[in-house]
Protein backbone atom coordinates (compact mmCIF):
# COMPACT_ATOMS: atom_id res chain seq x y z
CA UNK A 1 0.00 0.00 0.00
CA UNK A 2 2.73 2.20 1.31
CA UNK A 3 5.00 1.10 -1.66
CA UNK A 4 2.37 1.98 -4.38
CA UNK A 5 1.28 5.36 -2.71
CA UNK A 6 5.27 6.06 -3.14
CA UNK A 7 5.55 4.29 -6.40
CA UNK A 8 8.67 2.30 -4.52
CA UNK A 9 10.69 5.60 -4.28
CA UNK A 10 11.28 5.69 -0.74
CA UNK A 11 13.53 8.38 0.55
CA UNK A 12 16.26 5.56 1.44
CA UNK A 13 17.53 7.57 4.38
CA UNK A 14 16.62 7.65 8.01
CA UNK A 15 17.26 11.54 8.15
CA UNK A 16 15.56 12.04 5.07
CA UNK A 17 12.18 11.06 6.15
CA UNK A 18 12.27 11.72 9.65
CA UNK A 19 12.40 15.26 7.94
CA UNK A 20 9.84 14.45 5.58
CA UNK A 21 7.88 13.37 7.94
CA UNK A 22 8.08 16.63 10.19
CA UNK A 23 7.21 18.61 6.96
CA UNK A 24 4.14 16.71 5.68
CA UNK A 25 2.89 17.06 9.29
CA UNK A 26 3.50 20.68 9.37
CA UNK A 27 2.17 21.58 6.45
CA UNK A 28 -0.64 19.10 7.02
CA UNK A 29 -1.96 20.85 10.18
CA UNK A 30 -0.41 24.07 9.68
CA UNK A 31 -3.80 25.88 10.64
CA UNK A 32 -4.25 24.21 13.83
CA UNK A 33 -0.69 24.79 14.95
CA UNK A 34 -0.30 28.05 13.77
CA UNK A 35 -2.77 31.61 14.34
CA UNK A 36 -1.14 34.22 12.44
CA UNK A 37 -1.98 34.99 8.72
CA UNK A 38 1.30 35.08 7.91
CA UNK A 39 2.49 31.51 9.07
CA UNK A 40 -0.41 30.13 6.70
CA UNK A 41 0.84 32.11 4.42
CA UNK A 42 4.43 30.93 4.23
CA UNK A 43 2.75 27.02 4.47
CA UNK A 44 0.81 27.61 1.49
CA UNK A 45 3.61 28.99 -0.34
CA UNK A 46 6.14 25.87 0.50
CA UNK A 47 3.06 23.67 -0.76
CA UNK A 48 2.91 25.46 -4.02
CA UNK A 49 6.62 25.95 -4.34
CA UNK A 50 6.98 22.13 -3.00
CA UNK A 51 5.27 21.06 -6.60
CA UNK A 52 6.53 23.89 -8.67
CA UNK A 53 10.16 22.57 -8.33
CA UNK A 54 9.31 18.60 -8.67
CA UNK A 55 7.89 19.75 -11.75
CA UNK A 56 11.20 21.89 -13.11
CA UNK A 57 13.43 18.65 -11.45
CA UNK A 58 11.43 16.65 -13.87
CA UNK A 59 13.58 18.70 -16.67
CA UNK A 60 16.15 19.61 -15.09
CA UNK A 61 17.33 16.87 -12.82
CA UNK A 62 15.08 13.83 -14.20
CA UNK A 63 16.02 14.67 -18.07
CA UNK A 64 18.43 16.79 -18.07
CA UNK A 65 17.15 19.97 -20.04
CA UNK A 66 17.73 23.96 -18.85
CA UNK A 67 14.72 25.71 -19.50
CA UNK A 68 13.78 29.12 -18.59
CA UNK A 69 10.36 28.90 -19.46
CA UNK A 70 8.70 27.41 -15.93
CA UNK A 71 7.66 30.75 -14.62
CA UNK A 72 6.14 31.46 -18.04
CA UNK A 73 3.83 28.27 -17.37
CA UNK A 74 3.47 28.80 -13.63
CA UNK A 75 1.72 32.67 -14.96
CA UNK A 76 -0.28 30.73 -17.70
CA UNK A 77 -2.30 29.21 -14.81
CA UNK A 78 -1.99 32.14 -12.64
CA UNK A 79 -3.47 34.37 -15.38
CA UNK A 80 -6.02 31.62 -16.81
CA UNK A 81 -7.75 31.18 -13.32
CA UNK A 82 -7.46 35.11 -12.41
CA UNK A 83 -8.47 36.45 -15.64
CA UNK A 84 -11.24 33.92 -15.71
CA UNK A 85 -12.77 34.74 -11.95
CA UNK A 86 -11.87 38.20 -12.50
CA UNK A 87 -13.85 38.41 -16.53
CA UNK A 88 -16.89 35.91 -16.20
CA UNK A 89 -17.87 35.93 -12.82
CA UNK A 90 -16.72 34.49 -8.89
CA UNK A 91 -17.51 30.79 -9.21
CA UNK A 92 -16.23 27.37 -9.62
CA UNK A 93 -17.19 27.17 -13.33
CA UNK A 94 -14.84 30.09 -14.35
CA UNK A 95 -12.10 28.09 -12.25
CA UNK A 96 -12.41 25.43 -14.07
CA UNK A 97 -12.48 26.90 -17.41
CA UNK A 98 -9.75 29.23 -16.26
CA UNK A 99 -7.80 26.22 -15.47
CA UNK A 100 -8.85 23.90 -18.81
CA UNK A 101 -7.50 27.14 -20.89
CA UNK A 102 -4.62 27.83 -19.37
CA UNK A 103 -3.76 23.74 -19.57
CA UNK A 104 -3.89 23.82 -23.21
CA UNK A 105 -2.45 27.40 -23.72
CA UNK A 106 0.60 25.78 -21.75
CA UNK A 107 0.51 22.46 -23.83
CA UNK A 108 0.73 23.97 -26.89
CA UNK A 109 3.37 26.22 -26.11
CA UNK A 110 5.27 23.56 -24.56
CA UNK A 111 4.16 21.26 -27.56
CA UNK A 112 5.44 23.90 -30.08
CA UNK A 113 9.03 24.70 -27.75
CA UNK A 114 9.97 21.27 -27.18
CA UNK A 115 9.01 20.17 -31.06
CA UNK A 116 11.29 22.86 -32.13
CA UNK A 117 14.21 23.18 -30.30
CA UNK A 118 14.33 19.65 -28.21
CA UNK A 119 15.81 18.21 -31.54
CA UNK A 120 18.59 20.47 -31.13
CA UNK A 121 21.48 21.10 -28.51
CA UNK A 122 20.71 21.90 -24.77
CA UNK A 123 21.78 25.19 -25.34
CA UNK A 124 19.55 26.33 -27.74
CA UNK A 125 16.64 24.96 -26.01
CA UNK A 126 17.45 27.00 -22.96
CA UNK A 127 17.93 30.34 -25.12
CA UNK A 128 14.54 29.92 -26.58
CA UNK A 129 12.70 28.79 -23.76
CA UNK A 130 14.50 32.37 -22.43
CA UNK A 131 13.60 34.14 -25.39
CA UNK A 132 9.83 32.76 -25.02
CA UNK A 133 9.32 33.74 -21.19
CA UNK A 134 10.77 36.86 -21.66
CA UNK A 135 8.50 37.54 -24.29
CA UNK A 136 5.39 36.04 -22.59
CA UNK A 137 6.24 38.33 -19.37
CA UNK A 138 6.62 41.47 -21.36
CA UNK A 139 2.89 40.67 -22.97
CA UNK A 140 1.25 40.20 -19.79
CA UNK A 141 2.43 43.87 -18.74
CA UNK A 142 1.77 45.04 -21.73
CA UNK A 143 -1.72 44.14 -22.88
CA UNK A 144 -3.32 46.25 -19.73
CA UNK A 145 -6.60 46.26 -20.39
CA UNK A 146 -6.71 42.40 -20.28
CA UNK A 147 -4.10 41.34 -17.65
CA UNK A 148 -3.78 44.37 -15.47
CA UNK A 149 -0.47 45.22 -16.22
CA UNK A 150 1.96 45.73 -13.96
CA UNK A 151 -0.23 46.21 -11.27
CA UNK A 152 -2.06 43.00 -11.74
CA UNK A 153 -5.77 42.18 -11.11
CA UNK A 154 -7.63 41.38 -7.75
CA UNK A 155 -10.46 39.15 -7.98
CA UNK A 156 -12.87 37.55 -6.06
CA UNK A 157 -13.07 33.73 -5.18
CA UNK A 158 -15.52 31.56 -5.10
CA UNK A 159 -17.85 32.05 -2.02
CA UNK A 160 -16.68 28.84 0.13
CA UNK A 161 -13.07 30.26 -0.85
CA UNK A 162 -13.49 33.45 0.63
CA UNK A 163 -12.48 34.69 3.37
CA UNK A 164 -15.38 35.41 5.33
CA UNK A 165 -17.04 32.23 4.85
CA UNK A 166 -17.86 30.11 7.70
CA UNK A 167 -18.24 26.33 7.38
CA UNK A 168 -19.32 25.69 10.63
CA UNK A 169 -20.74 28.03 13.25
CA UNK A 170 -18.06 26.49 16.13
CA UNK A 171 -14.67 26.28 16.06
CA UNK A 172 -12.81 23.18 15.75
CA UNK A 173 -10.05 22.63 17.63
CA UNK A 174 -9.78 26.35 18.67
CA UNK A 175 -10.01 27.29 14.75
CA UNK A 176 -12.63 29.12 12.68
CA UNK A 177 -13.29 26.84 9.97
CA UNK A 178 -13.55 29.81 7.48
CA UNK A 179 -12.82 30.00 3.72
CA UNK A 180 -9.11 30.71 3.84
CA UNK A 181 -8.49 27.91 5.79
CA UNK A 182 -10.86 25.72 2.86
CA UNK A 183 -8.39 27.24 0.29
CA UNK A 184 -5.17 26.29 2.79
CA UNK A 185 -6.53 22.31 2.51
CA UNK A 186 -7.47 22.79 -1.10
CA UNK A 187 -4.01 23.99 -1.66
CA UNK A 188 -2.68 21.06 0.50
CA UNK A 189 -4.27 18.45 -0.87
CA UNK A 190 -3.98 19.30 -4.91
CA UNK A 191 0.09 19.98 -3.81
CA UNK A 192 0.01 16.23 -2.08
CA UNK A 193 -1.91 14.88 -5.11
CA UNK A 194 0.33 16.41 -7.88
CA UNK A 195 3.34 14.97 -6.08
CA UNK A 196 2.17 11.78 -5.30
CA UNK A 197 1.18 11.95 -9.14
CA UNK A 198 5.02 12.96 -9.88
CA UNK A 199 6.80 10.21 -7.68
CA UNK A 200 4.45 7.66 -9.87
CA UNK A 201 5.51 9.75 -13.70
CA UNK A 202 9.24 9.25 -12.65
CA UNK A 203 9.34 6.29 -11.14
CA UNK A 204 7.33 4.47 -14.31
CA UNK A 205 8.95 2.83 -16.88
CA UNK A 206 8.39 6.22 -18.83
CA UNK A 207 10.50 8.29 -16.09
CA UNK A 208 12.94 5.87 -16.56
CA UNK A 209 13.59 6.33 -19.87
CA UNK A 210 14.11 10.05 -18.92
CA UNK A 211 16.95 9.05 -16.66
CA UNK A 212 18.64 7.15 -19.49
CA UNK A 213 18.40 10.54 -21.51
CA UNK A 214 19.88 12.27 -19.31
CA UNK A 215 22.49 10.07 -18.98
CA UNK A 216 23.34 9.19 -22.09
CA UNK A 217 21.04 10.14 -24.91
CA UNK A 218 22.93 8.73 -28.19
CA UNK A 219 22.63 4.96 -25.80
CA UNK A 220 18.65 5.98 -25.62
CA UNK A 221 18.50 6.19 -28.83
CA UNK A 222 20.95 2.95 -29.55
CA UNK A 223 18.33 1.08 -27.45
CA UNK A 224 16.14 2.19 -29.44
CA UNK A 225 13.74 5.16 -27.69
CA UNK A 226 13.14 8.82 -29.46
CA UNK A 227 14.56 11.10 -27.68
CA UNK A 228 12.96 14.11 -28.74
CA UNK A 229 9.45 12.20 -28.07
CA UNK A 230 10.24 11.45 -24.73
CA UNK A 231 11.75 14.64 -23.89
CA UNK A 232 9.09 16.92 -25.35
CA UNK A 233 6.61 14.43 -23.45
CA UNK A 234 8.25 15.47 -20.21
CA UNK A 235 8.62 18.91 -21.30
CA UNK A 236 4.92 18.81 -21.55
CA UNK A 237 3.98 17.28 -18.34
CA UNK A 238 6.50 19.62 -16.35
CA UNK A 239 4.64 22.29 -18.11
CA UNK A 240 1.39 21.16 -17.56
CA UNK A 241 1.81 20.51 -13.68
CA UNK A 242 3.45 24.25 -13.01
CA UNK A 243 0.41 25.47 -14.65
CA UNK A 244 -1.56 24.05 -12.26
CA UNK A 245 0.30 25.24 -9.37
CA UNK A 246 0.07 28.76 -10.86
CA UNK A 247 -3.54 28.53 -10.90
CA UNK A 248 -3.36 26.80 -7.01
CA UNK A 249 -1.34 29.99 -6.17
CA UNK A 250 -3.67 32.57 -7.32
CA UNK A 251 -6.32 31.29 -5.66
CA UNK A 252 -4.59 31.33 -2.69
CA UNK A 253 -3.41 34.78 -3.22
CA UNK A 254 -6.68 36.16 -5.03
CA UNK A 255 -4.60 38.20 -7.06
CA UNK A 256 -2.43 37.85 -10.41
CA UNK A 257 0.51 39.95 -11.61
CA UNK A 258 3.62 39.56 -13.25
CA UNK A 259 5.77 40.46 -10.62
CA UNK A 260 4.83 37.58 -8.18
CA UNK A 261 4.60 35.01 -11.42
CA UNK A 262 6.55 35.76 -14.48
CA UNK A 263 9.46 37.62 -12.66
CA UNK A 264 12.86 36.23 -13.65
CA UNK A 265 12.82 35.85 -8.92
CA UNK A 266 10.42 32.44 -9.14
CA UNK A 267 12.57 31.08 -11.28
CA UNK A 268 15.89 31.56 -9.99
CA UNK A 269 13.85 30.33 -6.89
CA UNK A 270 12.94 27.32 -8.41
CA UNK A 271 16.53 26.51 -9.54
CA UNK A 272 17.78 27.36 -6.01
CA UNK A 273 15.24 24.99 -4.52
CA UNK A 274 16.21 22.55 -6.90
CA UNK A 275 19.61 22.66 -6.47
CA UNK A 276 19.76 23.07 -3.10
CA UNK A 277 17.33 20.32 -2.14
CA UNK A 278 18.72 17.59 -4.78
CA UNK A 279 18.85 17.07 -8.31
CA UNK A 280 17.18 14.04 -9.66
CA UNK A 281 15.04 13.16 -6.31
CA UNK A 282 11.75 14.54 -5.86
CA UNK A 283 12.69 14.72 -2.27
CA UNK A 284 14.66 17.35 -2.93
CA UNK A 285 12.41 19.84 -3.76
CA UNK A 286 10.37 19.09 -1.14
CA UNK A 287 13.22 19.76 1.57
CA UNK A 288 14.35 22.65 -0.70
CA UNK A 289 11.00 24.21 -1.05
CA UNK A 290 11.07 24.21 3.15
CA UNK A 291 14.18 25.65 3.40
CA UNK A 292 14.17 28.07 1.20
CA UNK A 293 10.57 29.76 1.77
CA UNK A 294 11.31 29.88 5.61
CA UNK A 295 14.59 31.85 5.21
CA UNK A 296 12.92 34.21 2.76
CA UNK A 297 10.77 34.74 5.37
CA UNK A 298 11.91 34.88 8.53
CA UNK A 299 15.53 35.03 8.03
CA UNK A 300 15.21 38.36 8.15
CA UNK A 301 13.05 38.52 11.58
CA UNK A 302 16.08 36.12 13.28
CA UNK A 303 18.74 38.82 12.19
CA UNK A 304 16.74 41.46 13.75
CA UNK A 305 16.93 39.52 17.20
CA UNK A 306 20.44 38.42 16.87
CA UNK A 307 21.17 42.18 15.54
CA UNK A 308 19.36 43.63 18.95
CA UNK A 309 21.74 40.59 20.77
CA UNK A 310 24.65 42.14 19.56
CA UNK A 311 23.88 45.57 19.95
CA UNK A 312 27.15 46.03 21.88
CA UNK A 313 29.65 45.05 19.70
CA UNK A 314 29.31 47.51 16.57
CA UNK A 315 31.03 46.05 14.28
CA UNK A 316 29.16 42.89 14.44
CA UNK A 317 25.54 44.27 15.10
CA UNK A 318 26.20 46.24 11.95
CA UNK A 319 26.73 42.78 9.79
CA UNK A 320 23.81 40.99 11.09
CA UNK A 321 21.70 44.16 10.51
CA UNK A 322 18.27 42.99 9.47
CA UNK A 323 18.89 44.63 5.75
CA UNK A 324 21.70 42.37 5.27
CA UNK A 325 19.17 39.30 5.65
CA UNK A 326 20.08 38.98 1.41
CA UNK A 327 23.63 38.84 2.24
CA UNK A 328 23.45 36.22 4.38
CA UNK A 329 20.82 33.96 1.90
CA UNK A 330 23.69 34.54 -0.36
CA UNK A 331 26.12 32.81 1.76
CA UNK A 332 24.18 30.32 2.88
CA UNK A 333 23.70 29.13 -0.89
CA UNK A 334 27.13 29.19 -1.52
CA UNK A 335 28.03 27.28 1.42
CA UNK A 336 25.26 24.81 1.10
CA UNK A 337 26.44 24.66 -3.26
CA UNK A 338 29.93 24.12 -1.96
CA UNK A 339 29.16 21.88 0.73
CA UNK A 340 26.01 19.45 -0.65
CA UNK A 341 27.00 19.12 -3.94
CA UNK A 342 24.83 16.77 -4.90
CA UNK A 343 21.86 18.63 -2.83
CA UNK A 344 20.88 17.91 0.66
CA UNK A 345 18.79 14.88 -0.20
CA UNK A 346 22.04 13.12 -2.46
CA UNK A 347 23.74 14.09 0.67
CA UNK A 348 21.44 12.63 3.35
CA UNK A 349 21.37 8.96 1.08
CA UNK A 350 24.93 8.51 0.55
CA UNK A 351 25.61 8.97 4.09
CA UNK A 352 22.49 6.53 4.59
CA UNK A 353 24.15 4.01 2.28
CA UNK A 354 26.71 1.30 3.36
CA UNK A 355 29.70 2.01 1.77
CA UNK B 1 29.24 -18.27 -46.87
CA UNK B 2 25.40 -17.95 -46.04
CA UNK B 3 23.20 -14.68 -47.41
CA UNK B 4 24.33 -11.66 -45.81
CA UNK B 5 22.48 -10.02 -43.04
CA UNK B 6 23.93 -6.59 -43.04
CA UNK B 7 25.38 -4.95 -46.57
CA UNK B 8 27.87 -2.04 -46.65
CA UNK B 9 28.73 -0.75 -50.01
CA UNK B 10 31.06 1.89 -51.08
CA UNK B 11 30.41 3.72 -47.57
CA UNK B 12 31.85 6.89 -47.18
CA UNK B 13 31.30 8.69 -43.47
CA UNK B 14 32.59 12.41 -42.95
CA UNK B 15 32.76 13.51 -39.53
CA UNK B 16 32.52 17.62 -39.50
CA UNK B 17 35.72 18.42 -41.86
CA UNK B 18 37.13 14.78 -41.86
CA UNK B 19 36.88 12.13 -44.35
CA UNK B 20 37.06 8.85 -42.02
CA UNK B 21 35.15 5.97 -44.03
CA UNK B 22 36.77 6.23 -47.84
CA UNK B 23 34.23 3.54 -49.83
CA UNK B 24 34.01 0.38 -47.32
CA UNK B 25 32.75 -3.03 -48.59
CA UNK B 26 31.09 -5.26 -45.95
CA UNK B 27 29.08 -8.14 -46.13
CA UNK B 28 28.47 -9.38 -42.77
CA UNK B 29 27.14 -13.25 -43.39
CA UNK B 30 23.77 -14.48 -41.22
CA UNK B 31 24.73 -16.28 -38.00
CA UNK B 32 28.71 -16.47 -36.61
CA UNK B 33 31.14 -14.03 -35.62
CA UNK B 34 32.98 -11.44 -37.98
CA UNK B 35 35.83 -10.02 -36.60
CA UNK B 36 36.63 -6.11 -37.35
CA UNK B 37 40.45 -5.84 -37.28
CA UNK B 38 42.46 -2.60 -37.85
CA UNK B 39 44.75 0.22 -36.61
CA UNK B 40 43.65 2.64 -33.88
CA UNK B 41 42.18 5.44 -36.53
CA UNK B 42 41.24 2.79 -39.25
CA UNK B 43 38.02 3.61 -39.04
CA UNK B 44 36.12 0.52 -37.43
CA UNK B 45 34.36 2.63 -34.35
CA UNK B 46 33.25 5.07 -37.14
CA UNK B 47 31.95 2.01 -39.50
CA UNK B 48 30.03 0.99 -36.23
CA UNK B 49 28.43 4.15 -35.85
CA UNK B 50 27.25 4.44 -39.19
CA UNK B 51 25.42 1.32 -39.38
CA UNK B 52 24.01 2.27 -36.32
CA UNK B 53 22.93 5.92 -37.73
CA UNK B 54 25.19 7.37 -35.40
CA UNK B 55 26.93 9.06 -38.11
CA UNK B 56 24.95 9.15 -42.04
CA UNK B 57 27.31 7.95 -44.29
CA UNK B 58 27.56 10.67 -47.50
CA UNK B 59 27.60 8.01 -50.12
CA UNK B 60 26.83 4.38 -50.59
CA UNK B 61 24.20 2.21 -48.60
CA UNK B 62 23.93 0.42 -45.80
CA UNK B 63 21.31 -2.75 -46.27
CA UNK B 64 20.34 -4.69 -43.09
CA UNK B 65 18.06 -7.87 -43.86
CA UNK B 66 16.87 -6.83 -46.92
CA UNK B 67 16.20 -2.81 -46.52
CA UNK B 68 17.77 0.09 -47.18
CA UNK B 69 18.87 1.81 -43.98
CA UNK B 70 21.49 4.12 -44.89
CA UNK B 71 19.84 7.19 -44.20
CA UNK B 72 17.01 5.92 -40.97
CA UNK B 73 16.82 7.13 -37.60
CA UNK B 74 19.11 5.44 -34.79
CA UNK B 75 15.92 4.23 -33.09
CA UNK B 76 14.41 3.01 -36.25
CA UNK B 77 17.38 0.94 -36.87
CA UNK B 78 17.50 -0.40 -33.46
CA UNK B 79 14.13 -1.36 -33.17
CA UNK B 80 15.04 -3.07 -36.64
CA UNK B 81 16.94 -5.71 -34.66
CA UNK B 82 20.51 -4.41 -34.22
CA UNK B 83 22.12 -3.36 -30.16
CA UNK B 84 25.19 -1.43 -30.21
CA UNK B 85 27.83 -2.02 -27.25
CA UNK B 86 29.64 1.04 -27.21
CA UNK B 87 33.33 1.35 -26.26
CA UNK B 88 32.50 3.47 -23.64
CA UNK B 89 29.67 1.04 -22.80
CA UNK B 90 27.45 3.89 -22.11
CA UNK B 91 25.63 2.11 -18.99
CA UNK B 92 23.30 4.40 -17.50
CA UNK B 93 25.66 5.03 -14.15
CA UNK B 94 22.75 6.43 -11.95
CA UNK B 95 20.09 3.58 -12.55
CA UNK B 96 20.35 0.37 -11.23
CA UNK B 97 21.95 -2.72 -13.26
CA UNK B 98 17.64 -4.11 -12.83
CA UNK B 99 16.61 -0.58 -14.82
CA UNK B 100 19.36 -0.64 -17.19
CA UNK B 101 18.13 -4.29 -18.44
CA UNK B 102 14.69 -3.25 -18.09
CA UNK B 103 15.25 -0.10 -20.84
CA UNK B 104 16.81 -2.02 -23.29
CA UNK B 105 14.16 -4.89 -22.82
CA UNK B 106 11.48 -3.11 -25.31
CA UNK B 107 9.34 -5.45 -25.46
CA UNK B 108 8.31 -5.58 -21.72
CA UNK B 109 6.30 -2.99 -20.04
CA UNK B 110 6.86 -4.39 -16.41
CA UNK B 111 9.94 -4.56 -14.95
CA UNK B 112 8.53 -7.56 -13.32
CA UNK B 113 7.74 -9.24 -16.59
CA UNK B 114 11.17 -9.46 -17.76
CA UNK B 115 12.17 -13.18 -19.95
CA UNK B 116 12.99 -15.31 -16.36
CA UNK B 117 14.56 -18.00 -18.49
CA UNK B 118 16.76 -15.62 -20.57
CA UNK B 119 17.73 -13.90 -17.85
CA UNK B 120 18.69 -16.91 -15.78
CA UNK B 121 20.80 -17.97 -19.60
CA UNK B 122 22.85 -14.16 -19.23
CA UNK B 123 23.40 -14.85 -15.31
CA UNK B 124 24.96 -17.79 -16.42
CA UNK B 125 27.97 -16.33 -18.00
CA UNK B 126 27.63 -12.76 -15.91
CA UNK B 127 27.14 -13.88 -12.80
CA UNK B 128 27.89 -10.83 -11.51
CA UNK B 129 25.29 -8.91 -12.87
CA UNK B 130 22.56 -11.35 -10.13
CA UNK B 131 24.84 -10.05 -7.07
CA UNK B 132 24.39 -6.33 -8.06
CA UNK B 133 20.38 -6.28 -9.51
CA UNK B 134 19.16 -3.58 -7.40
CA UNK B 135 22.67 -1.79 -7.24
CA UNK B 136 23.43 1.66 -9.21
CA UNK B 137 25.32 0.40 -12.57
CA UNK B 138 27.94 3.37 -11.49
CA UNK B 139 29.29 1.60 -8.45
CA UNK B 140 30.18 -1.68 -10.68
CA UNK B 141 33.81 -2.42 -11.23
CA UNK B 142 35.20 -1.63 -15.13
CA UNK B 143 34.59 -5.55 -16.34
CA UNK B 144 31.23 -5.48 -14.63
CA UNK B 145 29.91 -2.63 -16.37
CA UNK B 146 31.14 -4.24 -19.79
CA UNK B 147 29.49 -7.14 -18.49
CA UNK B 148 26.28 -4.97 -18.33
CA UNK B 149 26.48 -3.12 -21.29
CA UNK B 150 26.60 -6.15 -23.65
CA UNK B 151 23.90 -8.24 -21.33
CA UNK B 152 21.74 -4.92 -22.43
CA UNK B 153 22.48 -5.67 -25.89
CA UNK B 154 21.14 -9.37 -25.82
CA UNK B 155 17.95 -8.82 -23.28
CA UNK B 156 16.25 -9.70 -25.93
CA UNK B 157 17.30 -11.46 -29.06
CA UNK B 158 18.36 -9.20 -31.64
CA UNK B 159 19.39 -10.10 -35.16
CA UNK B 160 22.71 -8.55 -35.02
CA UNK B 161 24.77 -7.30 -32.72
CA UNK B 162 28.14 -4.72 -32.97
CA UNK B 163 30.57 -4.70 -30.15
CA UNK B 164 33.16 -2.39 -29.86
CA UNK B 165 36.37 -3.80 -28.28
CA UNK B 166 34.89 -5.11 -25.17
CA UNK B 167 38.38 -6.34 -24.11
CA UNK B 168 39.48 -2.84 -23.91
CA UNK B 169 41.28 -2.32 -20.24
CA UNK B 170 40.04 -5.52 -18.44
CA UNK B 171 41.76 -8.10 -16.45
CA UNK B 172 42.99 -10.89 -18.18
CA UNK B 173 40.47 -13.13 -16.24
CA UNK B 174 37.30 -11.08 -17.60
CA UNK B 175 38.39 -11.16 -20.84
CA UNK B 176 38.49 -15.22 -20.71
CA UNK B 177 34.82 -14.97 -19.22
CA UNK B 178 33.81 -12.74 -22.09
CA UNK B 179 35.47 -15.22 -24.82
CA UNK B 180 32.52 -17.72 -22.59
CA UNK B 181 29.86 -15.46 -23.75
CA UNK B 182 30.29 -15.29 -26.96
CA UNK B 183 31.10 -18.33 -27.87
CA UNK B 184 27.44 -18.80 -26.45
CA UNK B 185 25.89 -16.11 -27.93
CA UNK B 186 27.33 -17.59 -31.11
CA UNK B 187 25.34 -21.00 -30.23
CA UNK B 188 22.38 -18.61 -30.91
CA UNK B 189 20.25 -17.18 -33.79
CA UNK B 190 22.40 -13.90 -33.38
CA UNK B 191 25.04 -12.42 -35.48
CA UNK B 192 27.55 -10.69 -34.12
CA UNK B 193 30.18 -7.81 -35.35
CA UNK B 194 33.07 -7.37 -33.35
CA UNK B 195 35.72 -4.56 -33.52
CA UNK B 196 38.76 -5.76 -31.64
CA UNK B 197 42.20 -4.62 -31.36
CA UNK B 198 43.12 -7.95 -29.15
CA UNK B 199 44.00 -10.59 -31.60
CA UNK B 200 44.91 -12.99 -29.73
CA UNK B 201 41.12 -13.15 -27.96
CA UNK B 202 39.32 -12.71 -31.37
CA UNK B 203 41.37 -15.61 -33.32
CA UNK B 204 39.46 -18.37 -31.48
CA UNK B 205 36.13 -16.75 -31.75
CA UNK B 206 36.11 -15.36 -35.20
CA UNK B 207 34.66 -17.51 -38.26
CA UNK B 208 34.95 -14.39 -40.11
CA UNK B 209 37.20 -11.38 -40.57
CA UNK B 210 37.40 -8.01 -42.10
CA UNK B 211 40.74 -5.51 -41.91
CA UNK B 212 40.09 -1.89 -42.70
CA UNK B 213 42.64 0.69 -42.77
CA UNK B 214 42.85 4.46 -43.58
CA UNK B 215 38.64 4.03 -44.33
CA UNK B 216 39.12 1.07 -46.85
CA UNK B 217 39.18 -2.44 -46.21
CA UNK B 218 41.91 -4.25 -46.81
CA UNK B 219 40.89 -7.69 -46.73
CA UNK B 220 38.39 -9.95 -45.77
CA UNK B 221 38.24 -13.43 -45.46
CA UNK B 222 37.56 -16.32 -43.11
CA UNK B 223 39.28 -16.13 -39.61
CA UNK B 224 40.92 -19.59 -39.90
CA UNK B 225 43.01 -18.36 -43.21
CA UNK B 226 44.01 -15.22 -41.51
CA UNK B 227 45.37 -16.85 -38.26
CA UNK B 228 47.18 -20.07 -39.99
CA UNK B 229 49.07 -17.42 -41.93
CA UNK B 230 51.83 -15.09 -40.43
CA UNK B 231 53.04 -13.24 -43.21
CA UNK B 232 49.13 -12.34 -44.02
CA UNK B 233 49.02 -11.06 -40.03
CA UNK B 234 52.12 -9.18 -40.49
CA UNK B 235 51.33 -7.64 -43.25
CA UNK B 236 47.94 -6.42 -42.43
CA UNK B 237 48.28 -5.73 -38.59
CA UNK B 238 51.67 -4.93 -38.70
CA UNK B 239 53.87 -4.62 -35.74
CA UNK B 240 51.60 -3.89 -33.95
CA UNK B 241 50.96 -7.53 -32.92
CA UNK B 242 54.22 -8.72 -33.16
CA UNK B 243 54.06 -8.77 -28.69
CA UNK B 244 51.14 -10.37 -28.44
CA UNK B 245 52.70 -14.03 -29.59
Amino acid sequence: MLAKLFSGDFPRSRVLAALLLVILFSLACAPFLTTGARMLNVAATICIFIVLAASYDLLLGYTGIVSFAHTMFYGIGAYGVGLALNSIAANWWAVFAGVIAALLLSLALALVIGLFSLRVKAIFFAMITLAVASAFAVLASQLSDFTGGEDGRSFTVPEILHPDFRLFDAEVFGRVIDGKLITYYLVFCSALVLFLLMLRIVNSPFGRVLQAIRENDFRAEALGYRTAIYRTIGNCLAALIATLAGALMTLWLRYVGPATFLSFEVMTDVLLIVVIGGMGTLYGAVIGATLLILAQNYLHALMGQTSAALSGIPWLSMLFHPDRWLLWLGVLFVLSVYFFPSGIVGRLRRSARPA
Amino acid sequence: MSEALLTLKGVHTHIGQYHILQGIDLVVPKNGLMVLLGRNGAGKTTTLRTIMGLWHASQGTVNFAGRDITHSATPDISCAGIAYVPENMGIFADLTVRENLFLAARNVKKAGEMDTARLEWIFGFFPALRKFWGQPAGTLSGGQKQMLAIARAIVEPRKLLLVDEPTKGLAPAIVRSLIDAFLELKTTETTILLVEQNFNFVKSLGDSVAVIDDGRMVHTGTMAELSGDMDLQQKLLGLALEHQY
